[in-house]
């Protein structure tokens, strides 16, 4: 007798009203395997995992779960399945083992040896030492890894994760991969979904969503080995990378291109010479140079290629005009809540024109000094000046030389998106005919016309962020502060979000910009990374990744130099104490 | 500035009006509220059971109960035989009052005695049964008179006369307390709700960085609540007077400025909610938790006078004791312009207060 696959899901199709979530989808998922759910936001992975997880039957189609279908079986499925949501539901005011004993009784686990497979668990996610702090009062990182432990209980067969390193730094993102990595070597079938296409490229197997639809099946690397001889990186570009990757992108041969430090990294279409792209590179000093092929160039690939190089916006821009002053600056800035230390005698300059990246794990005190430089907050101690202006009390024309882009988008869903654009271009006090100009300048270049009457709420995730994007832009300001703008943005609106920014950075403008996404610290002039309130190092992407070059890792890519980096603060730390 | 300005009150009243549904809940409720209440919210006696046990059985009883039979706040009277019934019927709520007739009852009103018949009450609905024993004593009187003029001798005559509502007709009361009470609950959620809701959406992060001043922010939020607010008390001023046919004595004018200076201080008290809280649901619990004091403390229900001194204190910090003052004055009294204004300024005073904290807290904000 043949045990059953994992996961098999057969013609399975799920609608929303007249949204289709997931089309047509067949697959199967296999027993010992990590299994990558890839695909930007929105593409249905949260929808296919819920489906899995018998919490939501398909339209059409099915799915059996080891062997159990999940609308006739769902039993035999919760049995067998454990799944752990995006944000799993922690009871913040009860102790971790008391999270675990509440989590056991509610599944129904026997008293019988209870004990000892919570002393398991907690071992195999090396939560014993925080057994009795409460579960609010760990990090997003110990959460996760808590939140793993309850999945584990029952010992599943299949593990259902979904985006699990989310919100995890990279230290512990790396120990969560390490523990599912053991588990389906133990013969556990692992689906992980992610959009972060680092993690895809290391899973054994890969579903590839997009837009609801199974684009590609099958382990990363083959996808990736069609990308063979079309991936080249640009080195040694002496003057303006940044415009050199606009040209880059306008040539018809090259299909995707990122900046990656003081280097470009390009994808040509299939079965282009790298000739043209040399000699487009040639008069800035670039010499090209083949590289291994990554995921993210496949990935990008197949959903048709990367957008142009070209920003309509910033070539409608007026150069900001050259001068000496340091366009953001902070010294010994300090912020504590209570006792808590949010940001610990940050200090730096941004000079005009550059791209400065705050990076840093959850609660490092990235967001905290970010808000204390756009003076929405306090500093205990220091002082943050913008353009020489200390925000807080600075006079509305100051204020006017700063564009900001929250996290979360943040639009009135009240209003249309037209009235969206009249209200940040009237509180910017932008003269009638002006504003009139301005709004059907923002609407031709991110193409919102079809939504000029629809709410925020309701657009893309993509047209959301060009949305956000237009109305920090609408008084042209001189320096923009990005908050995290790209997180939960697929990969390829993300590359158009960074060619504007390019191309604005081109035109004297100044970015500081906090991300998460390594690769988008690739993009900065210099980055600052942040750990427990201070900034731990400070220098050009390049210059952090060669300042942690080991014999054993001669090309450490950022994640890693980051993880080193920080490794490293932990040390000092303890050696300190 | 002034684009600035602009900008933000028509965003701000988009965002009340733009959408259909809300703009139902902003009118719908409030005036079905109104209607609703006008005719739930009566202090009137009516359709009372009475029962009666006539020991006395002569011509004076009699004509008692006649007369009480006649009465209009009486619906139906229940002869029994026993005092127990009584207890029965009033135990089981089956009748508020009861009335019982010794038997030498019409032996004493003939021989010009002093004649006692026991009344006894529900305490349980104290209201209505102090109510109804007020008109028991009516008919009582009523007698005396007939009795006296029978005898020949003029009896001093009682007229009672309610000047300003002269039938005491209860929704000449009602209609105009309510026009206040929920024109500002309605001003109150509006406003208590706005900044919070921009703080949870982060869209406050966003005018906070913009060239908006604090004080223009809550100007911007001030003037769309104050013309919703204003709207809306008048539309339920007009339904007193067009709809209940209310005579309306006093200034429209006064009327309309006591009006604003009322939403003026409602949306100062909403606003410093608002910009003290994190969130819309900590908003919507701060209204609540002012919102019950403000209604009960206003004299809507209960007279301000009787309340306990320092309780009155309190209330004179409470903008609708002042409005209903001005409303009440308004419909019936014809509203002198003097005691409008010593409503009015109590107001003003409570409006600058709410609404210069609530600037503070958001400069706070930036601190």
């Amino acid at each position: 007798m043949t045990v059953p696959a994992a996961v098999e899901i057969i013609g399975v199709t799920k609608t929303f009203g007249e949204l289709t979530a997931i089309e047509e989808m067949n697959a199967v998922i296999e027993r010992g395997r990590l299994t990558g759910l890839v695909g930007p936001d929105g593409a249905g992975k949260t929808t296919l995992m819920r489906m899995m997880a018998a919490l939501m039957a398909p339209s059409r189609g099915r799915i059996r779960v080891a062997g159990c279908d999940v609308v006739a079986e769902a039993a035999g499925v919760h049995q067998a399945a454990g799944y752990m949501p995006q944000r799993f539901g922690l009871y913040e005011d009860l102790s971790v083992i008391e999270n675990l004993r509440l989590y056991a009784s509610l599944r129904d686990i026997g008293e019988d040896g209870l004990d000892r497979t919570f002393e398991r668990l907690l071992h195999f996610t090396r939560l014993e030492p925080f057994k009795a702090r409460l579960a609010g009062r760990l990090s997003g990182g110990m959460k996760q890894k808590l939140g793993l432990a309850c999945a584990l209980m029952a010992r599943p067969e299949v593990l259902l994760l979904d985006e699990p390193s989310v919100g995890v730094d990279p230290v512990s993102r790396r120990e969560l991969w390490g523990m599912v990595q053991e588990l389906s070597g133990e013969g556990m079938a692992v689906v992980w979904s992610t959009s972060y296409l680092d993690e895809a490229e290391r899973c054994d197997s890969v579903l590839l969503l997009n837009e609801g639809k199974l684009e590609y099946a099958g382990p990363p690397r083959r996808l990736t080995a069609r990308l063979a001889g079309r991936s080249f990186a640009v080195r040694g570009i002496e003057i303006d990378r940044r415009g050199a990757l606009a040209e880059t992108l306008e040539l018809p041969d090259v299909r995707d291109g990122v900046i990656q430090g003081a280097s470009i990294r390009a994808v040509l279409r299939e079965g282009a010479s790298p000739d043209a792209l040399a000699a487009a590179v040639r008069s800035r000093g670039g010499v090209v140079e083949t590289v291994a092929p990554r995921f993210e160039d496949a990935f990008i690939d197949l959903l048709g290629g990367g957008p142009g190089g070209r920003s309509a916006i910033a070539e409608k821009m007026d150069r900001v005009a050259a001068s000496d002053e340091v366009a953001v600056s902070c010294r010994n800035l300090t912020k504590r809540f209570g006792s808590f230390v949010a940001t610990d005698d940050v200090s730096f300059d941004v000079e005009r024109g550059e791209i400065f990246g705050l990076l840093g794990p959850n609660g490092a005190g990235k967001s905290t000094t970010f808000k204390m430089l756009c003076g929405l907050l306090k500093p205990t101690s220091g002082e943050a000046l913008v353009a020489g202006h200390d925000l807080r009390h600075a006079p509305g024309d100051a204020k006017l030389k700063l564009g900001y882009m929250a996290q979360k988008f943040s639009l009135y869903g009240l209003l249309s998106v037209r009235q969206n654009l009249e209200f940040f271009s009237g509180v910017y006090g932008l003269a009638r005919k002006l504003r009139a100009r301005r709004i059907d300048e923002m609407i031709e270049t991110f193409e919102l016309e079809r939504y000029l009457g629809a709410s925020p709420d309701a657009l893309p995730l993509g047209y959301k962020q060009r949305l956000a994007l237009a109305c920090a832009l609408m008084h042209r300001p001189p320096v923009l502060f990005l908050d995290e703008p790209t997180s939960g943005v697929d990969p390829i609106t993300r590359r158009e979000f960074w060619t504007h920014i390019n191309a604005m950075v081109r035109r004297g403008v100044t970015v500081l910009v906090t991300t998460h996404f390594m690769d988008e610290a690739e993009y900065c002039d210099r980055v600052a990374l942040m750990y427990r309130a201070r900034v731990i190092a400070l220098d050009s992407p390049d210059g952090l990744k060669a300042g942690t070059a080991t014999p054993d890792l001669p090309e450490p890519t950022m994640e890693e130099a980051f993880i080193s980096l920080v490794e490293a603060a932990d040390e000092e730390a303890r050696a300190a104490a | 500035m002034i684009t600035r300005l602009t900008a933000q009150i028509v965003k701000e009243i988009l965002s009340y009006l733009r959408d259909p549904k809300s703009r139902m809940v902003l009118i719908g409720p409030p005036l079905v509220q109104l209607m609703v209440f006008s005719f739930a919210v009566t202090l009137e006696v009516d359709n009372v059971r009475v029962a009666v046990l006539d020991q006395d059985g002569g011509r004076w009883s009699h004509e008692f109960v006649q007369r009480l039979d006649a009465a209009g706040f009486v619906r139906e009277i229940l002869y029994v035989e026993r005092p127990d019934d009584i207890v029965e019927l009033i135990d089981r709520r089956k009748v508020l009052a009861a009335l019982r007739f010794p038997a030498d009852f019409s032996r004493d009103v003939a021989a010009q005695r002093p004649a006692a018949a026991q009344v006894i009450l529900d305490g349980r609905r104290a209201n209505s049964s102090q109510v109804a024993l007020g008109y028991l004593n009516q008919i009582a009187g009523d007698i005396g008179i007939a009795l006296a003029r029978a005898r020949g001798t003029e009896p001093p005559e009682i007229v009672v006369r309610h000047w300003f509502n002269p039938n005491l007709i209860y929704q000449w009361f009602v209609v105009p307390s309510l026009s206040g009470t929920l024109a500002m609950l309605i001003a109150l959620l509006v406003t208590s709700l706005s900044i919070a809701r921009e703080r949870e959406l982060g869209t406050f992060d966003q005018l906070l960085v913009s060239p908006a001043r604090p004080i223009e922010i809550i100007i911007g939020k001030t003037v769309p609540a104050l013309v919703i607010g204003t709207v809306l008390a008048s539309v339920m001023i007009s339904a007193g007077v067009f709809v209940f046919s209310i005579p309306f004595t006093g200034s429209v004018a006064l009327l309309l400025g006591g009006v604003m200076l009322f939403i003026l201080s409602v949306v100062g008290i909403g606003l410093t909610v608002s910009s003290v809280s994190r969130t819309q649901q900590q908003a919507i619990l701060g209204t609540f938790s002012a919102a019950v004091p403000l209604v009960l403390l206003s004299g809507f229900v209960t007279p301000v006078e009787n309340m306990p001194g320092w309780l009155q204190i309190i209330a004179q910090a409470n903008p609708l004791t002042h409005y209903l003052i001005i409303v009440r004055s308004s419909f019936l009294k014809g509203g002198p312009p003097a005691d409008i204004l010593a409503a009015a300024w109590p107001m003003a005073v409570i409006a600058l207060v709410t609404l210069s904290a609530a600037i503070v807290i958001v400069k706070r904000n930036l601190e």
